[in-house]
């Protein structure tokens, strides 16, 4: 169980990025978080991964605090980030570095399949299209197979065929050992097609403004009347919840 | 350009040069005394690798360079990357070592005269002092500008601060390491001339003074030679070591 209570975020140029957050997350749950650019849903993915502190409240996984990166918890990046002077294989195997060299052979070998890069076993990273280096990357974090896998816009800077392509699969590896997922992206249709729930944040500061719990049924079809009628609903709702938001904050004298 | 007749178009200029002179000489346009044609100093070169001089002041220079080269490559790996790393060391010694980078390196020659002696070990400090500064200024400021994104990928997977070092800075620094241990190379070759001038009975240096001293052109134009195709040679050995490292850089590459 990931348990988040009233963390806020305050950067040392004095931006407060986060506000009073308070989210738990189910063990093995698809956690989607949904928000325009700007409204701290990258900072509170790194607060979770550890990279940075929070000003206030806590984060605790398991009933022990976050303070630094764990090994239960992986994180994928908007950008691959895979090292350049390191082959394909390497690359993953960096993610379980203290196992034995039989065990880890073994893991890579079976993680680059799962991802259907196998034969890229020896490549370089500049060898690689977008999508195929992001499925390293999705490799990498969960060789090490951890609890929870963080992703922070995995998709967003891949072409639309490419980015379905890995959602479904993200979905299969999801299935495969049903680690909890917190995905953060801006994208509705990406939030409905993978979330188990999805949560709204706005900004100035970032707070979470909106829930919803998608009802579809898995597999989900992106073309279906059902999946049509919660994206209708979740935009009305995310429209709703901004618009009377902003209204109080752009005439606060309206109040009066 | 086929790989068969990409490298001996380096050869082009220096040979059409050497041919310009020979026949400028041989039509009495130049004078061929103080500046003797490239057929005398080939004589000059063959007769002296005939005696076995040649190789004796050969094998001295080189050793002399060479264990320079160790030991500044050495000290300023181990300074350059723990100043590059570690922000106090950096505060500490930086300051210092750039106010003694700006003393002309030929300025410490009485001083270890005074302290190492007038033979090898003063020579090789020298050198060492000279080939230092370009590898730790280069690798500290290749450390420094590291990618943040792929530091970042280190600290999920908690690497120690070996790990970060060995496995992601040093390797993300190596292409400026190389440059820089070239034009440290380049010193060193440079400051063996100087080493030598202080005093020397061997080595390609003392061939200088020598020829300068006897009044034999050709002598002093045989070592200028020797140290332009041992330079040449050395480079191209460090550099096609260091290329083997360097296969996975995906940089401009011009075309043939």
């Amino acid at each position: 169980m990931l348990d988040i209570r009233d963390v806020s975020k305050r950067y040392p140029n004095g931006v407060l990025a986060l506000d009073g957050v308070g989210l738990t997350v189910a063990p093995g749950e698809f956690l989607v978080i949904v928000g325009g650019s700007g409204c701290g849903k990258s900072t509170l993915l790194r607060l979770i991964a550890g990279l940075d502190g929070a000003t206030a409240g806590t984060i605790a996984l398991d009933g022990t605090p976050v303070t630094a990166p764990r090994p239960e918890i992986g994180m994928v990046f908007q950008e691959p980030r895979l090292m350049p002077w390191l082959t394909i294989d390497q690359n993953v195997a960096f993610g379980i570095r203290h196992l034995p060299a039989t065990e880890r052979r073994r893991r890579v070998s079976e993680a680059l399949a799962r991802v259907g890069l196998a034969s890229h076993a020896r490549h370089w990273p500049r060898e690689l299209s977008g999508g195929q280096a992001q499925r390293v990357a999705l490799a990498r974090a969960l060789v090490g197979r951890p609890e929870v896998l963080l992703l922070d816009e995995p998709f967003s800077a891949l072409d639309a065929l490419t980015r379905t392509d890995l959602e479904e699969h993200l979905l299969d590896l999801w299935a495969f050992d049903r680690p909890t997922m917190v995905l953060v992206t801006h994208d509705i249709e990406e939030a409905l097609f993978l979330a188990d729930r999805i949560v709204v944040m706005r900004p100035g500061p970032g707070r979470i403004v909106a829930e919803l719990v998608p009802t579809l049924t898995r597999p989900r079809d992106r073309a279906g009347a059902g999946f049509h009628a919660w994206k209708y609903r979740a935009l009305v709702e995310l429209d709703q919840a901004t618009r009377r938001l902003s209204g109080e904050e752009a005439f606060p004298a309206a109040a009066i | 350009m086929t790989k068969a007749v990409r490298w001996p178009v380096g050869l082009i200029l220096p040979l059409g040069l050497a041919l310009g002179w020979e026949a400028a000489v041989a039509l009495h346009w130049g004078n061929g005394r103080l500046l003797p044609p490239p057929s005398r100093v080939l004589a000059t070169l063959i007769d002296l690798f005939r005696t076995g001089d040649l190789a004796g002041h050969i094998q001295a220079t080189l050793q002399r360079v060479a264990l320079g080269f160790l030991l500044g490559v050495a000290a300023g790996t181990v300074l350059g990357a723990v100043s590059g790393y570690w922000a106090l060391a950096r505060r500490l010694i930086d300051p210092t070592l750039q106010a003694l980078r700006n003393i002309p390196s030929i300025a410490w020659v009485p001083m270890f005269i005074l302290w190492f002696g007038i033979f090898e070990t003063s020579k090789v400090i020298l050198i060492a002092v000279g080939v230092f500064f370009p590898i730790y200024l280069a690798l500290s400021a290749a450390i420094l500008s590291v990618d943040r994104k792929l530091v970042e990928v280190g600290r999920i997977f908690r690497f120690s601060h070996r790990e970060m070092i060995t496995r992601v800075l040093l390797p993300a620094a190596l292409p400026s390491y190389v440059t820089a241990l070239r034009s440290g190379l380049g010193l060193g070759w440079m400051f063996v001339v100087a080493a030598e001038f202080m005093g020397a009975e061997q080595g390609l240096g003392f061939l200088l003074v020598d020829g300068q001293q006897t009044g034999r052109p050709a002598v002093i134009l045989a070592a200028i030679a020797a140290f332009a195709v041992l330079g040449k040679l050395t480079d191209w050995l460090l550099a096609s070591v260091a290329a083997r490292f360097l296969r996975w850089e995906d940089g401009f590459r011009p075309v043939e």
